[in-house]
């Protein structure tokens, strides 16, 4: 299979003054395959949010390739291609809405595009229906919570049917609702099809995805599923980062009661995991 | 929670752009009591009046009508002493690029204490302090730029220049969003300290409730411009009908016990910290109490 996003040996240094620069990528390669859900994580400062730029072009590598469907992002010609291909989502909300009511903020960039009406007004109501916002398409978005903006913003990045979505710490200004909502998006169109790449600071959002990728000092130091990544604990702690709280709980049980497992990573395996040894013990009893 | 007031708010009114159709009321008769020493968690949803109420508390808004009362300063009086209000009341907004301008790391942070005319050496020890409590190594970032910190980074440098001043009330939009778990929690642990041993009075507003679980002595929901519920978190996490009603989000170790409560299990929904969870789970499945564990 041919992958959505390729990475080849890519460095990247921002530049202070003529004589000085700051290197913050050094020699990343990996790639990502249609379909797939890849969490990014690393510390603040660990090059992960200069990474998510580079996956789209917003930038370019200062040594080293990223191809996008096999286009180069550095071939100026195949921009716009690019910038359809793999759509993003900030963490602001409020940068992300540019008019006045819903429905057209939705159809922003399909009118940049020069999309006929017809097909446009089709796309946008899928992508509506996708996040869950048809009712608010005649509403202006200043009035919607931070979830609701978020979810109007995915919307536009979704009607411009991208091959990847790619999520920058896009939760983190929100609340539990608010991410809870987003989060059942992502996890919605990666059923759909869709690849995701979100980043974030966030464990227990990280444990949903099939693939973790861990950055540290602007390289890769972990790349695999979260159940092996979570088994790392200390490792994660000391590269400032941590496992999720119901992982946490479920080590703390386990160690009172050996036969519960440690290997939680998600709050539904912490809720099945009590169940099975609730009727496991009650069964000891009779 | 002994000391007296600092902060008095009654029936607060606030409206923006008033006579344009761009009108819009922001506070509707909010009040609010904050003792000296108190940590306060403020939340509530985009729209509810959050931003506008924190930004009465140094005077960057005055009120319409309503009392209040700031260190013992009448913001509405006309005439006030708003130096001495923006001394003692250190306001971080949310996005701290905003609030950076220098090029180095320590003349941003000095920036603050400099300009209130303080003695060079003085300016240099306040620095070295506020930086040591964000987690930022003098010796090692003083002379750093500060247009190449990563997001995280820039908060830390904007608080330590709000820290730098010795405000009696600290005032956080957000203080952790954006941050990473150990710096997350270094920074939590550091505002913890600050309120509980040199006794400074914490107001923030937060979306985390994990945060605020963690430091708030009381919280108070605003919804549409009031203040529609005030308590101590242990309150507010376990009254499930208010939690639906104002849609206030809990955090993940009270949304898994919630969760086992609703299957039946004889659990209690206020156990905020990961070891009180674990307990709980623990005491459902040996069917008895734990030992040496416990609030």
């Amino acid at each position: 299979m041919e992958p959505i996003i390729a990475l080849e040996n890519v460095s990247f240094s921002y530049k202070i003054n003529e004589t000085h620069s700051v290197p913050v990528l050094k020699d990343v390669s990996f790639s990502v395959f249609p379909g797939e859900y890849v969490a990014i994580i690393g510390h603040n400062g660990s090059g992960k949010s200069t990474l998510s730029k580079h996956l789209n072009g917003l930038l370019t590598p200062s040594t080293g390739d990223v191809w996008v469907r096999g286009h180069n992002t550095k071939d100026e010609s195949r921009k716009l291609d690019i910038r359809k291909s793999i759509g993003m989502v900030f963490q602001h909300p409020d940068n992300q809405i540019v008019a006045t009511i819903v429905e057209e903020d939705v159809a922003f960039g399909l009118e940049n595009i020069g999309i006929p009406r017809e097909e446009m007004k089709q796309r946008i109501d899928e992508a509506l229906e996708v996040v869950k916002m048809s009712d608010f398409r005649k509403r202006p978005p200043h009035h919607l919570s931070g979830g609701q903006k978020q979810r109007v913003a995915i919307a536009g990045v979704l009607a411009m049917q991208p091959d990847c979505i790619v999520f920058d710490e896009s939760t983190s200004m929100l609340d539990t609702f608010g991410r809870n909502e987003v989060l059942q998006v992502m996890k919605k169109m990666n059923r759909m099809g869709m690849t995701i790449i979100t980043v974030t600071h966030r464990m227990s959002e990280a444990a949903e995805a099939d693939r973790i990728i861990v950055v540290e000092d602007g390289t890769i130091v972990m790349d695999g599923q979260p159940r092996d990544i979570f088994k790392h604990k200390q490792v994660l702690m000391d590269l400032q980062l941590d496992v999720p709280a119901v992982s946490q709980i479920a080590e703390i049980v386990h160690h009172h009661i050996p036969n519960f497992s440690k290997e939680v990573i998600q709050e539904e395996e912490l809720i099945n995991e009590v169940k099975r040894v609730s009727k496991a013990r009650s069964g000891e009893v009779v | 929670m002994s000391g007296k007031p600092i902060i008095e708010i009654e029936d607060l009114f606030h409206t923006y752009m008033i006579g344009t159709p761009m009108e819009h009321a922001a506070l509707k008769g909010t009040s609010m009591v904050v003792n000296e020493g108190e940590c306060i968690a403020i939340i509530g949803h985009t729209g509810s009046g959050k931003s506008t109420l924190i930004q009465h508390f140094n005077g960057l808004i005055r009120p319409d009508s309503g009392k209040v009362i700031i260190d013992g300063i009448d913001l509405t009086k006309k005439r006030i002493d708003i130096k001495a209000l923006r001394r003692n009341v250190g306001l971080v907004f949310q996005n701290p690029e905003d609030q950076i301008f220098e090029k180095l790391i320590g003349d941003d942070i000095a920036y603050g204490p400099f300009k209130q005319g303080l003695p060079l050496k003085e300016v240099r020890e306040r620095v070295k302090w506020a930086m040591d409590m964000v987690g930022l190594n003098f010796e090692e970032m003083k002379d750093r730029q500060t247009f190449a910190l990563s997001g995280g980074q820039k908060r830390k440098v904007a608080l330590a220049g709000i820290l730098a001043l010795k405000p009696k009330i600290l005032v956080l939009d957000e203080p952790t969003a954006g941050l990473d778990p150990r710096s997350r929690n270094e920074l939590l642990d550091k505002i913890k300290s600050l309120n509980k041993l040199e006794n400074l009075t914490v107001i923030f507003v937060s979306h985390n409730m994990e945060e605020v679980a963690y430091l708030a002595d009381r919280v108070y929901v605003m919804a549409d411009g009031t203040d529609v519920l005030s308590g101590t978190p242990e309150d507010i996490f376990t009254d499930k009908e208010k939690l639906q009603r104002y849609q206030i989000g809990t955090p993940e170790t009270v949304q898994a016990l919630y969760r086992l409560k609703d299957l039946g299990y004889n659990v209690t929904t206020s156990a905020f910290t990961i070891s009180e969870a674990a307990d709980e789970i623990i005491k459902v499945l040996t069917g008895g109490e734990v030992e040496n564990h416990g609030k």
